[in-house]
């Protein structure tokens, strides 16, 4: 088994509007034994910017990978955005001779070096891949067998499946077991691998809004008791905007969404107030009537 | 305006006559010199990436398959001032399905940087910028989010070296570009 010691890139979205996600998620890598060391200096990833300049991003995300290269530890991030950008970056600049010689030129005036020495992963893969489903399975105390959750993956995690290359985009199955080895039953619904529609709020909210309400009408529609993410902007689509969904359709959804470090902690027999679910926008104290 | 209507205005539009003399042969070249845009001209329009879009099917107007036919056959300006390209969410669903493997999202984004370069810049994006320019951050956290850290035991935000970030928007040539594209967008 690999040593289970990672430098942790936060991101933006997390400690901006979802500490709830960093809070459980620290909890549940202590109890596995994943050792998380502070990234001493970082900026954003750089995805953000991506849409505006794509040089940007590469000189952001590089100078992160740089920093990680000098702490000699892989990355793990919280957040797909960051770790679908930082993993493509890592990747491109390890294959491409051309693209390498631009970006450390770039480095080069931030007094750093592009080496190629470490790797990143989410959260979720690292949980799948280094940790194991095994070992997952011991820690959990509490098995969840009353209930029945939907999951929802988050699109960067699994895409462009060329350039990630974990799980299969079209049919994903990782967060699944993930969720299976807590004890509860994971549902399948329609249109499970589509899009929360967050990247597009900056610029439109109609459209991104009435994607994620079809999203909760098909989770509904097979009486789940709560969504499960792994995604900061997958949360807020869906948590954080469900009131104003449901406003604006005038429907009524009432569906937890709890981020899958506070479904395994509450599992691993962490209390509520541990895993801050009290956070959430979306009441989820029914849910814990079940557990 | 009512939905129908709106419907109405769309195939009028639709119908608009395209003039040779409107159209830069140039363009698809120009794009597909950018990184991850180079299969552009492989597109052979199937549709299957409008097909597959959770953005095309909530959306009026976004319809990646045109925008990649304007763009090939150099409908410039149309495409560089539309608020259409805009609305791809990056989720990469059409790059998985696309036959010919054009990275059409890709393709989207090199078009979204050439607008940024031509003047047209969603204000966000000035937000965003500025916000890494300050803090290092997309966003700035706001001091009861980072009282709230301390109380739940979270360690300190790393601190990001600002001067290193900022030289890095001064290199990119990325700092003029805000400067300049950040009001005119319609």
């Amino acid at each position: 088994m690999p040593k289970l010691k990672y430098l942790l890139f936060l991101g933006c979205a997390i400690p901006y509007r979802e500490l709830s996600y960093e809070i459980s998620a620290r909890k549940i890598a202590q109890k596995l034994g994943i050792e998380l060391v502070e990234m001493p200096d970082h900026n954003c990833c750089g995805l953000p910017l991506d849409p505006a300049n794509h040089n940007i991003m590469l000189a952001l995300a590089s100078r992160n990978l740089c920093i990680a290269e000098q702490q000699g530890l892989n990355i793990m991030t919280l957040c797909p955005g960051c770790a679908g950008t930082l993993r493509k970056v890592n990747k491109t600049l390890k294959e491409d001779k051309n693209l390498r010689e631009i970006v450390n030129d770039y480095m080069k005036d931030v007094g750093l070096e592009f080496k190629g020495t470490i790797e990143v992963k989410h959260l979720m893969q690292i949980l799948a891949e280094d940790v194991g489903l095994e070992r997952i399975k011991e820690a959990v105390q509490r098995p969840l067998t009353k209930l029945s959750v939907a999951e929802h993956n988050g699109c960067h995690v699994v895409r462009p499946q060329k350039q990630i290359g974990f799980d299969d985009p079209e049919n994903p199955k990782i967060l699944k077991s993930l969720i299976e080895v807590t004890g509860a039953k994971c549902l399948d619904y329609m249109d499970e691998t589509e899009c929360c529609g967050a990247p597009v709020i900056g610029v439109n909210d109609k459209v991104p809004l009435s994607l994620a309400r079809d999203k909760l009408s098909h989770v509904k529609a097979v009486n789940t008791q709560a969504i499960i993410t792994v995604c900061p902007f997958c949360h807020m689509m869906f948590d954080t905007n469900q009131p104003r969904i449901e406003r604006m359709f005038n429907e009524v959804y009432g569906i937890p969404v709890l981020h899958y470090p506070q479904l395994l902690g509450l599992a691993m027999g962490f209390t509520p107030e541990e895993l801050a679910l009290k956070e959430l926008r979306v009441d989820a104290s029914k849910l814990l009537g079940l557990i | 305006m009512s939905e129908k209507k709106e419907i109405k205005e769309k195939e009028k539009e639709q119908r608009t006559v395209l003039k040779a003399a409107e159209m830069d042969p140039k363009f698809k070249y120009e794009v597909s010199k950018i990184p991850g845009a180079e299969k552009l001209m492989l597109c052979f329009q199937c549709g299957t990436c409008t097909a597959d879009c959770p953005i095309a099917r909530f959306s009026d107007s976004y319809r990646p398959r045109q925008i990649l036919r304007m763009t090939q056959l150099g409908l410039k300006d149309m495409v560089l001032s539309s608020d259409q390209i805009w609305l791809c969410a990056a989720c990469y669903t059409c790059v998985d399905h696309c036959p010919q493997d054009v990275e059409i999202s890709s393709v989207l984004r090199a078009l979204r940087n050439i607008a940024v370069r031509e003047g047209y810049m969603p204000p966000v994006f000035k937000e965003l910028s500025g916000a890494i320019l300050e803090t290092g951050l997309a966003y700035k956290i706001p001091e009861l989010r980072l009282k709230r850290r301390q109380e739940a035991g979270l360690p300190q935000l790393p601190k990001a070296n600002l001067e290193s970030v900022s030289k890095l928007f001064n290199r990119t040539g990325f700092s003029k570009l805000v400067e300049k594209g950040g009001n005119s967008y319609a």
